[in-house]
């Protein structure tokens, strides 16, 4: 499925809503959009998955990239990720970077 | 941009990819702003092509030939621009003689991986069918550094206080019984870490994680029509890789991540991580084997040759390392410290590390600069250096290994003597005596803290199949039981293998106790093998280096079938912890110096203070003074252990305590379930203060308070 993403930023959250496949070729529409939020220094990175099938390990790495972009002070939230994106989340321990949640606001 | 340094802007270009000069150093693939610097050494080529695919693909993209002015000495050098770090696979040709009679044996057909390859493609799942006809079997990838260590690092816990694990990443979680989400991977072992904790132990030894490739040498047993793999693992394809399907995300190339993530959850917990390093040998084999690195980028450097050119074989595999050449000895500095830099390693065990101090032909070096250059090595200063002191070529170094006051060793003597008298042999005293205080017979200036001592490991029986079989049976391995020891120095207790017979069983349960309690109570640094904890049986095969199947993986069931066997071992972990007396980091003096009126060590006999050195003695007693416990820095409680491997009950007077003390047992091996060992703290007091009956071949603890 064809990867796409929106974003928006609101008083300091910005908010991304990524739909389809995220491999390593899609990785880079990605990163480029956090890059483009970061511009906002955000406070709040917030990660609509509910749609979001796959997530490659590059699409892991902008992840961390987010938090290096925009520092340590950014909190993540992940929203309503399906089962196979929090597993790869859990062993390779990124689960303890972002926050997991059903719904934002929490 | 302007982080980007303008060094970095590309002079060259071939096929539309741009390039410059690169760094010669660090060697391997370095991520630098917008590029990739590839460097790599060959002492011999004449030239080098560096070949790049995308991820997966059958055919490169690309392949650049370093021209002339990259080269520096022998260094190849070059920075790739705009490479995608993602998808990004690379390898060498390097042209040059064939000349195996000169130790040359290049192949510009072959497309070579990187010796210094972070993390590589190909093997990314276990068992996955590969692509035989694929023409970059193992594929040099990129690792990130990203990770998040937060304020983790290695523990740095004093080595006489480990207690040591061994184990195998698959094995320890596969069986179905082990209800792990992610079976056999650093994951699942992370899912079980409660388990190591409450089992009490503080250090897990992994069995080999760098690179290998399970297929090799694969074959199907004729008899069962089973599938043997190298499931073990000494068999390095890349030193600097970790197995990629050791992981659950091997198939997404995140297997860096999961073994850290792993590693740092086990440093939360108080564990540290031991890897077991095979530096004696490759998966190249000899002069029949595949060319997939080494051989075909630099044999005559990484290889130990005859003079024919053909390759020694001090390791039984095949080929051997040529560690002590500078620049190979130098790769596996750059590995180590990369390990206990990146990876947060607390110590290494050094597979058949005997080799690692012969001389380029082969013969045994006095002052190894290999074994030094690790002895003294800044980065790995507070690193456990462990050495496995023999090798496959006649090499016996137990007790006389270049130690440079840091490396321990695994005592095979600790092994050999515990075994024979756990069976009965007679004339075997004094040697215990020995091996009860950290063998200061073959460590007298190197003190307790380099003896590894174990009973049982991966290479040989387990701890039950010790008191269940007098014979080995690797008839499954294929090879009509000819592979493996024969000198297993075990007794099956009366019936060969798995009995009904309550007697026999229960006598095999107090063996494994005593030889669970010896272990504890021996000054050095014990060493259990995975499962032993629970009577695990590998059903008399003491080889099991080609079997992934499931009656060699950890049976997890056990725990509740053997729950005699894993409360016992829970329990004697904590004795040896709460007890500082059994941890010293240097030899006893045998004699009071701290005015306690016990000597630090003393031994006795059914006799107290006289103890049975005769040669037909299968006893020995011995009392530690609490108030010696780390050379008198700390209070300890008085100790006494009586061992009657004679098979009748024999009456132990005992030492006189001063007043106000009295005997308490902890242990007793030859009672049954819940009365043989008891909660630290709630030992019961001992009715006849003056002697006590121990079982035949059974150990007793007492502690005085």
């Amino acid at each position: 499925m064809d990867f796409t993403i929106t974003s928006e930023v609101v008083d300091k959250v910005a908010k991304l809503k990524l739909t389809g496949e995220l491999d390593s070729l899609s990785a880079r529409v990605f990163q480029k959009e956090i890059e483009k939020v970061a511009l906002e220094s955000p406070t709040e990175l917030v990660l609509d998955l509910e749609n979001l099938s796959f997530m490659s390990s590059a699409g892991l790495r902008v992840l961390i990239f987010s938090k290096q972009k925009m520092g340590v002070g950014l909190t993540i939230y992940i929203v309503k990720p399906q089962e196979i994106i929090v597993d790869t989340l859990e062993k390779t321990g990124l689960q303890h970077s972002v926050n997991i949640v059903d719904q934002y606001p929490v | 941009m302007a982080d980007i340094r303008i060094d970095y802007y590309p002079t060259h270009e071939h096929e539309g990819i741009k390039f410059r000069r690169g760094h010669t150093l660090p060697f391997g693939a370095t991520m630098v702003p917008n590029g990739v610097n590839f460097s790599v050494y060959s002492s011999a080529a004449i030239s080098c092509t560096l070949v790049l695919f995308e991820r997966g693909e059958a055919q490169p993209y690309a392949e650049i030939p370093f021209p002339d002015e990259f080269r520096i000495g022998d260094v190849y050098c070059m920075t790739v621009f705009d490479l995608d770090f993602e998808r990004l696979e690379y390898g060498y040709r390097m042209d040059g003689p064939f000349k195996p009679e000169e130790g040359h044996r290049f192949d510009k057909n072959v497309i070579l991986s990187d010796p210094y390859a972070k993390v590589l493609g190909g093997r990314d799942t276990w068992r996955a069918q590969p692509n035989w006809d694929d023409v970059y079997p193992y594929r040099s990838r990129l690792a990130f550094e990203d990770f998040d260590w937060e304020n983790d690092h290695p523990l740095e816990t004093p080595i006489e206080d480990l207690s040591i694990y061994e184990m195998h990443v698959r094995g320890f979680t596969s069986h179905p019984s082990s209800e792990t989400k992610n079976a056999g991977t650093f994951a699942g072992i992370r899912s079980k870490i409660p388990y190591l904790k409450s089992l009490g132990i503080n250090c897990i030894e992994l069995m080999p994680i760098y690179e290998f490739d399970e297929w090799e040498n694969s074959r199907t047993n004729p008899k069962t029509g089973e599938l043997l793999v190298n499931y073990w693992g000494y068999s390095t394809v890349n030193f600097f890789s970790p197995k990629a399907g050791y992981a659950a995300t091997g198939k997404f190339g995140m297997q860096v991540d999961e073994l850290k993530t792993l590693i740092k959850e086990l440093h939360k917990n108080g564990i540290e991580v031991f890897l077991d390093v095979v530096f004696n040998h490759t998966a190249e084999g000899d002069h029949r084997g595949h060319t997939i690195s080494f051989r075909g980028i630099d044999n005559k450097t990484y290889y130990m040759l005859t003079p024919e050119g053909y390759y020694f074989n001090f390791s039984g595999t095949g080929n051997t390392l040529n560690c002590n050449h500078p620049v190979v000895r130098n790769m596996v500095l750059d590995c180590l410290r990369y390990w206990a830099s990146d990876y947060h390693i607390d110590g290494f065990r050094f597979d058949l590390a005997a080799i690692l101090g012969r001389a380029q032909d082969g013969s045994p070096l006095s002052n190894p600069p290999l074994l030094e250059s690790l002895a003294y090595d800044p980065i790995l200063a507070k690193c456990k250096l462990i050495a496995e002191a023999w090798d496959a070529g006649g090499l016996y170094q137990v007790g006389s290994f270049p130690a440079y006051g840091r490396w321990a060793e695994w005592n095979g003597k600790y092994r050999d003597t515990v075994r024979r008298f756990l069976k009965g042999d007679t004339g075997l005293v004094g040697e215990m005596a020995q091996r009860l205080q950290g063998s200061p017979d073959l460590y007298p200036s190197r003190g307790p803290t380099a003896s590894i001592n174990f009973v049982a490991c991966h290479d040989g029986f387990t701890l039950h199949d010790m008191f269940a079989y007098n014979e080995k049976h690797n008839e499954a391995n294929g090879e009509d039981n000819n592979d493996g020891a024969n000198d297993n120095n075990s007794w099956n207790s009366g019936w060969e293998g798995e009995t009904d017979d309550q007697a026999i069983n229960f006598l095999r349960h107090k063996q494994i106790k005593n030889a669970l309690t010896i272990l504890m109570v021996s000054q050095g640094i014990p060493m259990i093998l995975m499962g032993d904890e629970m009577g695990h049986t590998q059903l008399g095969n003491n080889n099991t280096y080609c079997q992934d199947v499931e009656w060699n993986w950890l049976n997890w069931s056990l725990v509740n079938k053997n729950a005699d066997l894993f409360h016992y071992a829970q329990q004697i972990l904590r004795f040896r912890r709460a007890h500082p007396v059994l941890r010293s980091p240097t030899h006893f003096r045998h004699y009071d110096y701290v005015g306690s009126g016990l000597p630090d060590i003393s031994f006795h006999g059914t006799l107290a203070w006289r103890p049975d050195w005769s040669a037909e003695s299968r006893t020995l007693a011995f009392m530690l003074c609490g108030s010696h416990a780390k050379g008198g820095t700390i209070r300890d409680e008085t100790i006494y252990v009586a061992l009657n491997m004679y098979w009748e009950p024999l009456h132990f007077e005992l030492p006189t305590l001063e007043p106000g003390l009295k005997w308490h047992v902890f242990a007793n091996t030859d009672m049954a379930n819940s009365e043989d060992i008891h909660q630290i703290g709630e030992e019961p007091l001992l009715e006849n203060q003056a002697g006590f009956f121990v079982g035949g071949r059974s150990v007793i603890i007492l502690v005085a308070k």
